[in-house]
């Protein structure tokens, strides 16, 4: 097949290698080394994509990373199929398939394209003025047609099967473009032997001089996204879309570079010029037909006009001609176009008309021929523009430096070096004196002359933003979305904002810029993500026991991070029938209970009591070694935070457990108190949640239970007590705790020999009728005997008081945390929800756990609700449902009857103690 | 002039040129009856409804950027009122009934979608407090139900829900008369009515001092366009609340953190709801340009920075991609963040000050865009007749001192 805009020679594809490739369906070859936009234009293809709104015919504008136009589907498979690629940075696969996108049914003939027609209506924020009536009618009817006009691509359907790699890296420079300021950069400083990267989002950039430093990497097809505080930055990595055969490698990699210094060498960008129907395929950069020429051997046009106010367009336009495109006019909006590049242009024998401009183009699919201002109609296949160059200031933005404004020149340079950051090259506005023009072409008789070519936003859309009223930059981009389609602006903005000031009647530089954000080219999202996904995407915790809980058919439940054996259903029970029977048999015998999940905290050092009398609701100092004591943590808003058992080692040592959840937090909180608020204390904090598994042996046989495996412990050692010693020949700390109402124990040892002793304890427990329970029958057991679970029954409103546990509060303590708060007058009214049973009157129903509770059977909507259900459940001890929950002055109504409510009405509950089971706490001795 | 189709067509023969400025360029006038600090939408819907509903015009709404410049045009533009305690219910509520029908009020299409919100439960712990927040709702007269993860597939395709993910959605509760809205129109909008009414709008004003009499209440502010009188003053500042407060010797309960989002590249419906994870910390909905708006969480520490910490938008996108594998190979577009104002209780302070004729509406942390209507109404009413609507009546500065807190954050979140 001939690719009919193929030069002869030239370029840095390899013509020994052919590629084929699809667009549309259409089978073309290309060369490696091509863009997919370089061989379609090398096939004689301009057109590429419609635009957004209006769904015109657009062909490519650049060569790079700025392309608003040529933006296209790639897909390897369902799943991987990727939007909205630019076609000017897609490298050629063999077999690379790739559609266009927004408009039917074809590219060429597009029933989208009647928005075209209809422009007028659709000016800047029409939808704004209308589609209000009749009210709903904008959810139902015309959002919907909205919708489905909008959009660009198509998002993948099925998963994404590709990895994305991640890497973080420290240097002393890092470079971000690796063009020849770039590269220049790189040699100065490599021979130091400073750590260098530098970056390209080119697939090849002039590293070859580099190569020999073994202290420089060089990322091809790489793009510095971000720019955070501290030299801290965002290099997306592509790794494998160009090739026909990715193989398993990750597609992408991000790196998360700290920099010591950083280069930026990101270059200029081209801007279009502003005139009637300078939109249509085949009118582009003119830097960019160069670039198609001297890279990929194309030429984009064999009859070109050149419309410029820049010199670098006449070098573009020799080169062309060189190559053997008629460059049939040069057309100059300056009176009196000098330098060497124009007197070269003139040596080649090209028209060049001072002083010209274009005021409209023809043609549907393709340029055909364009109009100029004095009159003329000129054929043409192919239309160079240039409004001259825009640095690349985005990262150096980003990093919040300050732009100034270069009047001669018309561009915002960097006002300077940063610490830490410097620009350098055509980044930093060192760019040859040239020329350029900004605005509006003069003299256009009407027609479209677009600003913003991928959101449709022509020169008239800014005017009329402007006269409406939005003088701001950031409310004129808002308004008529220019800058906001996925170039983000790269060839519009300052058009944009030179249209603005021109209405505004006020010098560009006051007019101010929009923000430049992250990121400089979209990222893919997977690439954030990495390796998070599935099983990694959170770690799992795993308790000791987890692996015999599983093989004991444990069902499980996600508390925080943990996996945690809700129960252990046997032979076809289901949850409810398992869980009674675990409570009953705790009840009746005994239960093992892997309670390893608790978080504890080590406690140490000379003031261990006096920090705990600060941070614990309760007083420490007396505690005696060897004894435990139920602990509460509040917040500064004197709330219930956490509960726990804290048990006394020795003087200055403290084994204290908090809820599963709640451990990181408590640790977080003593930690703040200890480094900010008491630095005078000598305490030191110790996570121990994970070197201790913890065995609770829970019933009356658990003594029974433990007495053959235990030599050195006197096991007669009174309830809240801790002794050290062995059990089961591990060494051990023995709580005597009950969390069940049970004579209890908790085994602590080290968790690596969790299993070992449970194995030995649950022979012995089968013996004695035992069985392993979960965090269900836990629940219930618990709930039987009214021992709250905070995050459960309460909920970071509630005090200790309103629990019932005024007497956990060391009222002659000077201080703890949230003293201050309980004495508020809204924490001491009567009328505070406050802690009590309820149990149903139909002894069966088992409340929905967050009922609101109410006192009327037939609530009005918006009535006040007194309280609510905090946890229910059916308790097979009790044979009837039992429920907990706050209730305003709850205390206050033991047997009132109140109403809970269900999905559909409420069901009568009589208001009771707390404490459901064994009120005397008898049973805690066995 | 009257927005309406008529007026579009007639305009577009006209060639576009006859559309009026949307909003009066005001200069400051030396006295005002009500000095509003903050041309967000919460002190233009202020603005507006002192106008229109106690026909009190002659108001300076300060502005120290551009209209809407702050959260109004930073947000994530979910509309909700399935919150937990009473007071919020009301005052939620109240902003949405006021949304279902601002648009018309207005005359500007703030695009009002009701496409449901869906906030997932993934554990036991998430579904208790989903239970409770729907009971609570159901007697507040509240739209807000309890689905099966198949019936939240069937509203959300592009959910995963299959059972051995990390953290498997075990239902969720859904608003269907939650939804969304068009950000940048609700202040434009209000801006426009109020204007309309007599209110001036100054922009590029910032306030530099609050003036009080030797008595103690306020008498005016000083701008960098000069001094400006005014008996009553109301700040409605977000993330700046407290700076300014501080001018005037009122030490506020705010903190602020930077609070990021980000959009994906615009692509053809995928997503027709807006989808709410607590537990993973991510939340999604598809605008109507086509992008995916994604929610972020708040930087661990407090900053005046509108830029966040990449790590932070970093783990959204872990969650995001985790709930919607189909994403992940899009791409993100762009990315930014808005100072939010935090108080303890997660709640908003909506009222009076211990300065006479000072009033403060701020505090709304991460989720006020959705009271933008009904915390206008109530401060303008607040403002109007120097005593709180029934509806922020709660919510006072008092309240962290006698402890009657409204802690949404707290109700919503710990787990066991």
């Amino acid at each position: 097949m001939t690719q009919p805009f193929r030069t002869e020679a030239g370029g840095q594809i390899d013509r020994s290698r052919p590629v084929r490739f699809s667009f549309d369906g259409r089978a073309y070859v290309g060369y490696a080394g091509d863009t997919l936009a370089s061989a379609l234009l090398a096939n004689g293809v301009h057109l590429m994509g419609r635009s957004y709104k209006y769904h015109r015919p657009r062909g490519v504008l650049s060569a790079g990373a700025e392309e608003p136009n040529a933006l296209v589907n790639v897909a390897r498979d369902a799943a991987r199929s990727a939007p909205n690629l630019r076609a000017t940075q897609v490298e050629l696969y063999e077999g690379l398939t790739a559609t266009s996108q927004n408009r039917f049914p074809s590219l060429g003939f597009d029933l989208g394209a009647i928005n075209d027609v209809c422009a007028p209506l659709l000016g800047a924020g029409f939808y704004y003025k209308t589609f209000m009536a009749p009210r709903g009618a904008w959810f139902k009817l015309y959002e919907p047609i909205i919708r489905h006009a909008a959009g660009l691509g198509r998002a993948p359907v099925a998963p994404d099967p590709d990895r994305y790699a991640n890497r973080y890296a420290h240097c002393d420079l890092l470079i971000a473009g690796g063009g020849p300021a770039g590269v220049q950069a790189a040699l100065e400083a490599a021979p130091s032997g400073q750590r260098i990267i530098i970056a390209d989002d080119n697939p090849g950039f002039d590293s070859a001089t580099l190569a020999g430093f073994a202290n420089v990497t060089c990322l091809p097809r790489t793009t510095v996204f971000g720019y955070f505080p501290h030299n801290f930055l965002g290099l997306a990595e592509r790794l494998t879309d160009h090739l026909a055969d990715p193989g398993d490698r990750a597609r992408e990699r991000l790196w998360q570079v700290r920099a010591k210094q950083v280069s930026l060498a990101t270059g200029a960008i081209e801007r279009p010029l502003v005139f009637a129907g300078n939109d249509r395929p085949g009118i582009m950069l003119a830097g960019a037909a160069r670039t198609y020429l001297d890279r990929y051997g194309v030429l984009v046009g064999k009859r070109v006009v050149v419309f410029t106010a820049c010199d670098t367009a006449y070098a573009a336009a020799v080169a062309l001609h060189r190559a053997g495109s008629q460059v049939v006019a040069i057309l100059d909006l300056r009176d009196s176009p000098g330098g060497p590049e124009v007197a070269a242009v003139r040596e080649a024998g090209i028209a060049v008309y001072p002083a010209s401009s274009i005021v409209g183009t023809q043609g549907r699919l393709r340029v055909r021929s364009v109009t100029t201002g004095a009159g003329l109609r000129i054929a043409c296949d192919a239309v160079l523009m240039s409004g001259g160059w825009t640095p690349s200031v985005h990262l150096y933005s980003q990093a919040r430096g300050k732009l100034v404004y270069d009047e001669e020149r018309q561009f915002f340079r960097p006002a300077g070096p940063l610490p830490g950051l410097r620009c350098v090259g055509a980044c930093n506005g060192d760019l040859p004196e040239s020329g350029g023009f900004l605005g509006v072409v003069p003299g256009q008789r009407g027609g479209p002359a677009f600003v913003d070519f991928q959101n449709d936003v022509k020169a008239s859309d800014i005017q009329g933003a402007v006269a409406e009223g939005f003088r701001s930059i950031e409310h004129v981009k808002r308004y008529t979305t220019t800058g906001m389609a996925t170039d983000q602006g790269k060839t519009s903005n300052m058009n944009a904002l030179a249209i603005a000031a021109q209405q505004l009647g006020q010098p560009l530089p006051s007019v101010g810029l929009t923000t430049f954000r992250m990121p400089y080219t979209p990222v893919t999202l997977g690439l954030f993500a990495g390796a998070a996904r599935g099983e990694l995407f959170d770690p799992v915790r795993q308790a000791p026991l987890h692996d015999w809980a599983q093989a004991a058919g444990a069902v499980f439940e996600d508390v925080g991070l943990w996996k945690r054996a809700r129960a252990f259903p046997r032979g076809g029970e289901d949850l409810h029938a398992a869980v009674a029977r675990e409570c009953r048999t705790v009840r009746e015998a005994a239960g093992l209970f892997d309670a390893s999940t608790l978080g504890k905290v080590e406690v140490v050092g000379p003031d261990a009591a006096e920090f705990l009398n600060r941070l614990y609701t309760n007083s420490w100092s007396k505690l005696a070694v060897g004894r435990c004591r139920y602990g509460l943590m509040l917040t500064e808003a004197g709330f219930v935070m956490d509960d726990g058992v804290v048990a006394r080692l020795t003087v200055d040592r403290f084994h204290v457990t908090t809820t599963t959840t709640g451990a990181p937090r408590v640790l977080a909180q003593m930690e703040d108190y200890l480094q900010t608020e008491f630095p005078e204390l000598k305490v030191w904090l110790t996570s121990t949640t994970e070197q201790w598994a913890v065995i609770a042996v829970q019933g009356p046989r658990a003594r029974a239970i433990l007495a053959p495996h235990v030599s050195d412990i006197d096991l007669a050692m009174p309830h809240m007590s801790v002794r050290e010693g062995r059990v089961a020949g591990v060494p051990a700390r023995l709580f005597r705790v009950s969390f069940t109402g049970e004579l209890g124990f908790e085994v602590n040892v080290p968790a690596g020999q969790a299993q070992r002793v449970w194995d030995v304890l649950w022979a012995e427990a089968v013996k004695h009728g035992a069985c392993a329970y979960g965090t269900e029958a836990m629940h219930v057991l618990r709930a039987e005997k009214g021992y709250i679970i905070v995050g459960q029954d309460t909920d970071g409103t509630v005090t200790p008081d309103d629990l019932g546990l005024g007497w956990a509060i060391g009222r002659s303590k000077p201080d703890f945390v949230g003293k201050r708060s309980l004495l508020r007058e809204d924490l001491i009214k009567a009328d505070r929800p406050q802690f009590v049973g309820l149990l149903t009157v139909d002894p069966v129903r088992v409340p929905e756990e967050g009922a609101q509770i109410v006192p009327v059977a037939a609530p009005a909507v918006g009535s006040h609700a007194l309280g609510h259900v905090t946890s229910a459940y059916s308790s097979a001890t009790l044979n009837r449902s039992i429920a907990l929950g706050l209730v305003e002055g709850g205390r206050g109504r033991m047997g009132e009857v109140v109403h809970l409510t269900t999905a559909s009405g409420t069901i009568p509950a009589v208001i009771a103690e707390p404490v459901f089971y064994d009120r005397e706490g008898g049973r805690l001795d066995g | 002039m009257r927005h309406s189709l008529f007026s579009i067509v007639r305009n577009a023969i006209g060639g576009n040129r006859g559309w009026p400025a949307q909003w009066r360029e005001a200069a400051p006038k030396p006295e005002y009856d009500i000095v509003i600090v903050g041309a967000g939408g919460h002190g233009l819907a202020t603005a507006y409804y002192l106008a229109r509903e106690h026909g009190i015009s002659n108001i300076a709404v300060l502005e120290k950027g551009w209209l809407g410049g702050g959260n109004t045009g930073r947000n994530t533009t979910i509309i909700r009122s399935n919150y937990l305690w009473e007071e919020s219910q009301k005052l939620y509520e109240h902003a949405l009934k006021l949304w279902e029908t601002l648009s018309q009020e207005l005359n500007y299409n703030v695009m009002y979608s009701p496409r449901g919100v869906m906030m997932l439960a993934h554990t036991v712990h998430d579904v208790q407090s989903a239970q409770r927040h729907i009971h609570a709702n159901r007697l507040g007269g509240i739209d807000n139900e309890w689905i099966t993860p198949e019936q939240a597939k069937a509203f959300c395709p592009l959910l995963n829900i299959e059972a051995n993910i990390r953290y498997p959605i075990l239902g969720a509760a859904l608003q269907r008369r939650g939804g969304v809205a068009r950000h940048d129109a609700v202040a434009w909008g209000y801006a426009r009515g109020a204007s309309a009414l007599g209110v001036d709008i100054i922009q590029n004003c910032e306030v530099t001092g609050i003036d009080r009499a030797p008595s103690g209440e306020v008498t005016g502010v000083q701008t960098t366009r000069g001094a400006i009188r005014a008996r009553r003053i109301g700040v409605v500042a977000a993330g700046h609340t407290s700076v300014l407060m501080a001018m005037a010797g009122v030490r506020m309960p705010l903190e602020s953190y930077p609070l990021q989002a980000l959009v994906s590249e615009p692509v053809k419906p995928i997503m027709s709801c807006v989808v709410m994870s607590n537990t993973v910390h991510a939340y999604m909905s598809q605008s109507d340009k086509g992008e995916l708006v994604i929610g972020a969480g708040t930087d661990a520490y407090t900053s005046y920075s509108q830029t966040g910490a990449l790590h932070i938008s970093a783990h959204t996108l872990d969650a995001i991609c985790e709930l919607f594998p189909a994403v992940r190979r899009m791409r993100m577009l762009r990315n930014w963040g808005g100072i939010v104002d935090v108080t303890p209780d997660r709640s908003p302070i909506i009222g009076k000050t211990p300065v006479p004729g000072l009033y403060v509406n701020c505090g709304w942390g991460t989720g006020g865009f959705k009271a933008t209507p009904g915390s206008g109404h109530v401060f303008a009413h607040t403002l109007a007749t120097g005593a709180p609507h029934k509806f922020n009546a709660p919510f006072t500065l008092d309240r962290f001192r006698s402890g009657r807190l409204i802690d949404e954050a707290a109700a919503a979140a710990v787990a066991h």
